[in-house]
């Protein structure tokens, strides 16, 4: 145990003790002799960006990977730490270990008394108890205040339902730790404080959680202990009363982040105006109903809301792959006659896409090439008909120092960057024609800390020259601090837009689930 | 017209639907478990042939008529594990895998059937299974022969229909498959085996295929000939689909389809000298297709069909 004296696990007993658990990935060290303790109880934060190495640890706590050094303990029964078999799901379940992973591990086509039941009967018998089953599934619903219909097929349920049924999975398996891998990440902050609030009733009984997270502002509002992980090493474990915000942030980077600053000026001529717009949905879920809205040169116009809430018909809008049913976009003072990709890119709008692996690039194929995918019929790209493949990869070799885009070449793979490289190649693209008008879907999902301050200083710089940018994000901290103006969807509705400055991440989250705005809500 | 309701009014009609029927019983129930645990089998068509020709020759060499079913059975199983390593463990393309099995059953059984008979000019034959009567059942007006004096083999598909649909929904073992078929991490992550689950599905449902093709040359013909499953086993990839991935469906089905074959052939007996026999061989293709238009747009695929799950694979 190093870098503290008094940790809560040295007084309670223990729930599981890792010992010098290494694992390598060809030459990445992803975990690095790391040491980590849990008590009874207790919550405890595991802290560091993508890449830091918490998933791979969890991954080897629950038997996904095999460590290729170091030993795992969990208390038995009796409370003596036994060591648990490695590389074995099976063995973490039978040992009280569950873990709600980030993609929620649940059929769709299944009910929830499906999938809490799957595997907990002999394969042999003949028969399902889905009677004492649901007896028992009530029963700790009870006690735990997770609601949630056991007859609905998991499909029809919300994300956050979603991860109700995942952690009654694991407690009907009797764990007494909970490993909960990045949970928030698709929750409202109001479905968040229900977790927290869930979780400290959990714990009060004696369950254990090991909390993974990159959000200090969560982390330190519910764990008792936090240990961060960078670059595959445990860097600090403090008590979480004692943490501080800024050094905490610095020692899960290695450096001091930059904070980026909206400066305050006063927008241009309106760009792009939507009115009462109809559109629907390219993948056949919410429409987006009578959208109104006005985002004018050097205003960023921020979009809150729930996924699924019409953001992805209103982005499919703006990138020309849905035709309004009624109402008329105008860009630069012309209404938007045709709608194609290519149409809405010559009116001027970059886009950057919610899913950078299915919609951004094109993963096999090399970076130059995705760099020109979206001026291939300019002169500049071709002639006759032929690329003009030594231009090309000029200027991406330029583009890529000029957005430092690390871990290859101009002729590197696509698909072997890592997330923050792939969207700076995106950005690149997007950036290099200077648009008039930015859709940023989500961008930075899935980003680490300075990825995420590199993409933030390119908007906000776009912004400065002069562009209107939509951007979309379930951060809303990150909206709140780049937006001039934000809106929420709710049911495919636009809600009014207010100045950044009167809302708050409670108020949006109350508009997030519908509830209307009372306006002092804040 | 009056012809028509004649024919589908007489009870030898629906006796002979069902005996078409029954080998579209099996192929269909035993592609169905395959693709309710996530894996296609094209393989379907060798397999029937496979399981036609070794029931057949283990009875010609002197084995027991229920003997010949088993072999076919098992010698289903081993192909099923075949495809099932080639595409649940590595993961390789189960429609290039199946219509590969296909080609190598298919061949093999050619072959291993001109090995054994060089110089034939008529296919030798056994003594097939015979129709049995249910004692009672079988006297009922109508429904007496129409259901209640077929062969063995037909009993045993009705009965294998309903034991498969009790495992698919009601035990711990069915949910797993389904689980599987839906969404292998699930299965992974409540600590039970996908590669297990899978491969034995596969197994199981190929022994089925065999067995339904089996029942052609030890039941519904005494002699094994080439080209005799004549595409059975791609219609009982369509029934599947028919059948929305439920054996009670999928009997329906196939019962459907047998009716439809039934009628084409004393259609072509009756009114066969004015319209050329071969539209009336279209007919239950024909009809099959918009049976089928009409239910698949109703269907739910199982999620992970056709999705190879690599453990521990870094996402």
């Amino acid at each position: 145990m190093t870098g503290s004296s008094q940790t809560p696990a040295q007084q309670a007993s223990l729930a599981l003790s890792i010992s010098g658990v290494t694992k390598r990935f060809g030459n990445l060290v992803a975990n690095d002799a790391i040491s980590l303790d849990l008590a009874e109880g207790e919550i405890l934060a595991l802290l560091g960006e993508n890449g830091a190495g918490k998933t791979t640890l969890m991954s080897i706590l629950f038997g996904h990977y095999l460590a290729d050094e170091g030993e795992i303990f969990v208390a038995n029964g009796e409370g003596h730490l036994a060591p648990l078999p490695p590389g074995s799901p099976k063995a973490a379940l039978n040992a009280g270990i569950g873990m709600v992973h980030q993609h929620f591990t649940l059929a769709d086509n299944l009910s929830v008394l499906d999938n809490i039941t799957l595997g907990t009967e002999s394969l042999l018998k003949f028969w399902r108890s889905d009677r004492a089953a649901s007896a028992r599934l009530k029963e700790l619903q009870e006690n735990s205040g997770l609601h949630v219909d056991l007859d609905a097929r998991v499909g029809r349920l919300s994300v956050g339902e979603r991860q109700r049924v995942e952690i009654l999975k694991a407690l009907y398996r009797g764990a007494r730790i909970l490993i909960l891998d990045e949970p928030t990440a698709v929750l409202t902050p109001q479905e968040s404080d229900a977790l927290f609030a869930t979780l400290k009733r959990l714990t009060a009984t004696g369950l254990s959680v090991i909390f993974i997270s990159h959000k200090l502002n969560e982390v330190l509002a519910v764990s008792d202990r936090l240990a961060v992980l960078r670059a595959g090493r445990k860097v600090a474990e403090i008590d979480a009363k004692a943490a501080d915000r800024a050094l905490l942030a610095e020692t899960m980077v290695g450096s001091a982040v930059q904070p980026n600053v909206r400066r305050a000026h006063i927008p241009g001529e309106a760009v792009i105006v939507a009115r009462n717009v109809r559109a629907p949905d390219p993948r056949g879920r919410q429409t987006l109903e009578n959208a109104d809205f006005t985002i004018r040169a050097g205003e960023i116009l921020g979009i809150a809301g729930v996924s699924g809430n019409g953001q992805s018909a209103l982005a499919a809008l703006i990138c020309g792959l849905v035709a309004p049913q009624e109402g008329e976009i105008v860009i630069a003072g012309e209404p938007v006659r045709r709608f194609s990709p290519r149409a809405l890119m010559q009116a001027g709008v970059g886009r950057i896409p919610e899913d950078r692996h299915h919609d951004g690039i094109v993963g096999t194929m090399r970076l130059w090439e995705n760099l020109a995918l979206e001026d291939i019929r300019d002169p500049a790209a071709q002639t006759g008909g032929f690329l003009r493949q030594g231009a090309l990869r000029i200027r991406a070799k330029e583009a890529m120092s000029a957005f430092d885009v690390r871990g290859g070449g101009p002729e590197t793979e696509a698909r072997l960057l890592s997330g923050g490289n792939m969207q700076k190649i995106i950005l690149a693209r997007v950036l290099d024609g200077e648009p008039r008008v930015i859709l940023a879907n989500q961008p930075t999902r899935g980003l680490d800390v300075g990825a995420v301050s590199f993409v933030h200083r390119r908007l906000l710089d776009a912004r400065a020259r002069g562009a209107a940018i939509l951007l979309m994000s379930e951060d809303l901290d990150e909206l709140l601090a780049l937006s001039d103006r934000v809106g929420v969807m709710y049911r495919g509705t636009l809600s009014a837009i207010h100045p950044a400055e009167d809302m708050t991440v409670r108020r949006l989250g109350l508009l997030m689930a519908g509830h209307d705005d009372l306006g002092d809500a804040a | 017209m009056s012809d028509l309701f004649d024919i589908i009014t007489a009870a030898a009609f629906w006796s002979a639907a069902i005996r078409i029927a029954t080998p579209l019983i099996f192929g269909t129930l035993g592609e169905l478990i395959c693709e309710r645990a996530g894996v296609l089998n094209l393989g379907i068509e060798g397999i029937f042939t496979a399981g036609a020709m070794s029931g057949w020759m283990t009875v010609y060499l002197g084995g027991d008529l229920w003997t010949g079913v088993l072999v076919a059975a098992l010698v289903g199983a081993g192909f099923g594990l075949l495809h099932a390593v080639l595409t649940v463990p590595l993961g390789l393309s189960q429609h290039v895998t199946g219509l590969g099995i296909t080609l190598l059953a298919t061949s093999a059984s050619y072959f291993t059937y001109r090995i054994a008979f060089p110089n034939v000019s008529s296919p030798p034959r056994i003594e097939p299974f015979q129709p049995i009567s249910i004692p009672g059942l079988s006297d009922l007006p109508f429904i007496g022969p129409a259901l209640f004096q077929q062969t063995p083999l037909t009993y045993f598909a009705v009965f294998l229909v309903i034991v498969v649909a009790y495992i698919l929904a009601r035990t711990p073992l069915g949910l797993a498959i389904r689980a599987s078929g839906e969404n292998p991490a699930a299965v992974d992550s409540q600590g039970l085996s996908v590669y297990g689950l899978r491969i034995g599905a596969v197994m199981a449902g190929s022994a089925i295929m065999a067995v339904g093709g089996s029942f052609l040359t030890l039941s519904a013909f005494n002699a094994f000939f080439f080209e005799m499953i004549a595409g059975r086993g791609w219609i009982c990839i369509a029934l599947v689909v028919f059948a929305s991935w439920k054996p009670g469906k999928a009997l329906l089905g196939a019962l459907l389809f047998g009716a439809f074959d039934a009628l084409q052939v004393r259609l072509q007996q009756s009114m066969g000298g004015a319209i050329p026999y071969q539209l009336f061989l279209m007919l239950p293709y024909v009809l099959s297709i918009l049976a089928l238009v009409i239910m698949s747009r109703r269907a739910a695929y199982p999620n992970a069909l056709m999705i190879p799950f690599i453990k521990g694979q870094r996402s």
